[in-house]
């Protein structure tokens, strides 16, 4: 792999652009792997990253029945932040914030994190007690957060209204570390890191079915045929339950639409990302100038990747009252993505009833901010059979009422 | 839009004027039955890709709840009936066998597939 730097920038001006590469191969599948990740988005790809950086297992394959990073990944709000209240949750996504920090370094490949600071807006008395907490949580967690008085939110955010039609902004909960990344940079750059180390990125390639002996599974059948593999990583998001099925369990989990859109590009406005869960909407401003939005999910079961129109009527509502100047703002883009919702709205990244079968899905509407964290938790679960980070997100927590209930303190806006 | 005929008022509504609530013809269970058996009714959801049997209510309606069934992958409606029965109708049933060859959804209450 040649590296990118200023000095290959300078080199290729001089040569017309013609010496740069491919950033990932694209080869016919093998026959075996010693694993083989089903779902080519930022959690399949950084899974597979880190099984082959901190585990040296590089015979993998990572197969996608679409493009890369052309889910979920491609279709989120792009914000990074780790202020939850459960400590599992706070731990494994601080522990993914903190591997955004570096991760333009790690992959040499530019994700364009920028850490600008995230604000969760109380407009509640509800809300300005359940963010004291979590901000008291996240002090015992070593989660840098604090409480900042309307006066401070006004400061940080100038074109906001503190005193709302329905709710005023009471306070919030401010993460100066959280914030942004380019999220198709994330894929991309997994995806060149993992092809540099030999592994086998397969897209346009469907698993149609999961091959199991004796409770053990032994490899997948896909549209460009079987293949053999001694561990398989489940990662597919909204399509969880289809795969389990075909491994023959199920889960406690229901796929939804969510829906996010961008506007017009504008001169920048507002540096920070702010999230209104009362009103329930968020927003933030691409460094392209489009402010990106994003609302709720549907309250119904949806695999077609299109959400409800009247969703974004209410992400919008709640955005002007929020923002008034942003009534004057044309919309450009919408588009809507299937996310897996757990009973708790926590994930589960698990061993699974079939062994040596492993599955990494319910991030629901959390999923980007996530995805380094994620992928180490699971190369490590996947290779050594324990990761401290996933103990306590077992598929069996369910059976045993531990949850992690992260849908009270996380509100909806997840 | 979804719009789904309300079985009771006859109105068809659109999806601001209901309520969703989950998958239907769940298999209640409680005292007395095991731990697989209360968690599978808990939590344990079939999220097909495909017919789903799902109960509404008609919010900002008549208030009542009803049954309908639809397909996750097209949002294609078959059909709409009573909330006073645990299986779908043998109507519904038809409806979906004719548009979808071979569909299957876990056991009902009676027992058939």
């Amino acid at each position: 792999m040649k590296r990118y730097s200023v000095f290959a920038v300078a080199r290729e001006a001089l040569r017309y652009h013609t010496g740069w590469e491919r950033a990932w191969r694209s080869p016919e599948p093998k026959r075996h792997y010693d694993v083989v990740i089903v779902g080519a988005g930022g959690h399949g790809l950084a899974t597979a990253y880190y099984l082959g950086k901190n585990f040296g297992i590089t015979n993998v394959a990572i197969i996608e029945k679409g493009w890369l990073g052309g889910g979920n990944t491609g279709r989120n709000t792009t914000i990074i932040r780790s202020n939850y209240l459960q400590d599992p949750s706070a731990a494994i996504y601080e522990k993914a914030r903190s591997l955004y920090e570096t991760m333009s370094q790690d992959l040499n490949y530019n994700v364009m994190f920028s850490p600008r600071g995230v604000i969760m807006l109380a407009q509640t008395e509800h809300e300005i007690r359940g963010y004291k907490r979590t901000a008291h949580a996240n002090q015992q967690q070593g989660v840098q957060t604090e409480w900042i008085t309307p006066e401070r939110v006004k400061e940080l955010v100038p074109i906001i209204n503190l005193h709302g039609p329905r709710y005023p902004v009471l306070g919030g909960l401010w993460q100066e570390r959280g914030g942004t990344a380019r999220h198709d940079a994330v894929a991309w750059g997994y995806a060149r890191a993992c092809s540099d180390m030999g592994m086998d990125i397969i897209q346009k390639c469907e698993v149609t079915g999961v091959r199991t002996e004796n409770g053990r599974t032994v490899g997948v059948d896909t549209t460009k045929g079987p293949i053999d593999c001694d561990k398989i990583g489940m990662i597919v998001a909204g399509n969880a339950s289809v795969l389990s099925e075909m491994a023959g369990f199920r889960l406690p989990m229901e796929s939804v639409a969510l829906q996010a859109m961008v506007s017009e590009p504008i001169k920048p406005c507002m540096d920070v990302v702010v999230m209104a869960n009362t009103v329930h909407g968020y927003m933030s401003q691409s460094d392209k100038g489009e402010m990106v939005i994003g609302g709720g999910t549907d309250g119904f079961n949806n695999y077609t990747q299109r959400g409800s129109f009247h969703h974004i009527e209410e992400t919008v509502r709640a955005l002007v009252e929020t923002f008034p100047m942003v009534s004057r703002l044309k919309m450009l883009r919408q588009w809507g993505g299937i996310v897996d919702v757990t009973g708790d709205r926590s994930p589960i990244i698990s061993k699974t009833p079939v062994q040596n079968c492993f599955i990494n899905c319910g991030w629901g509407t959390g999923g980007f901010k996530s995805i380094p964290g994620s992928g180490w938790a699971m190369a490590e679960l996947m290779a050594t059979g324990h990761s401290p980070l996933t103990e306590e997100f077992s598929i069996n927590r369910f059976k045993e009422g531990k949850f992690i209930d992260e849908s009270v303190a996380a509100g909806v806006a997840h | 839009m979804l719009i789904l005929e309300c079985p009771y008022c006859g109105v068809k509504a659109e999806e601001t004027e209901l309520a969703a609530g989950g998958e239907a013809h769940l298999k209640r269970f409680g005292p007395g039955s095991s731990d697989d058996e209360f968690h599978d009714y808990l939590f344990m959801r079939e999220n097909p890709k495909g017919v789903h049997f799902e109960r509404w209510r008609h919010a900002n309606g008549c208030g009542k709840w009803f049954h309908a069934a639809r397909c996750t992958m097209t949002l294609e409606v078959f059909g709409t009936y009573t909330a006073q029965t645990s299986v779908p109708t043998q109507e519904i049933q038809d409806k979906i066998a004719a548009k979808r060859p071979g569909w299957t959804w876990r056991e009902f209450a009676d027992g058939k597939k």
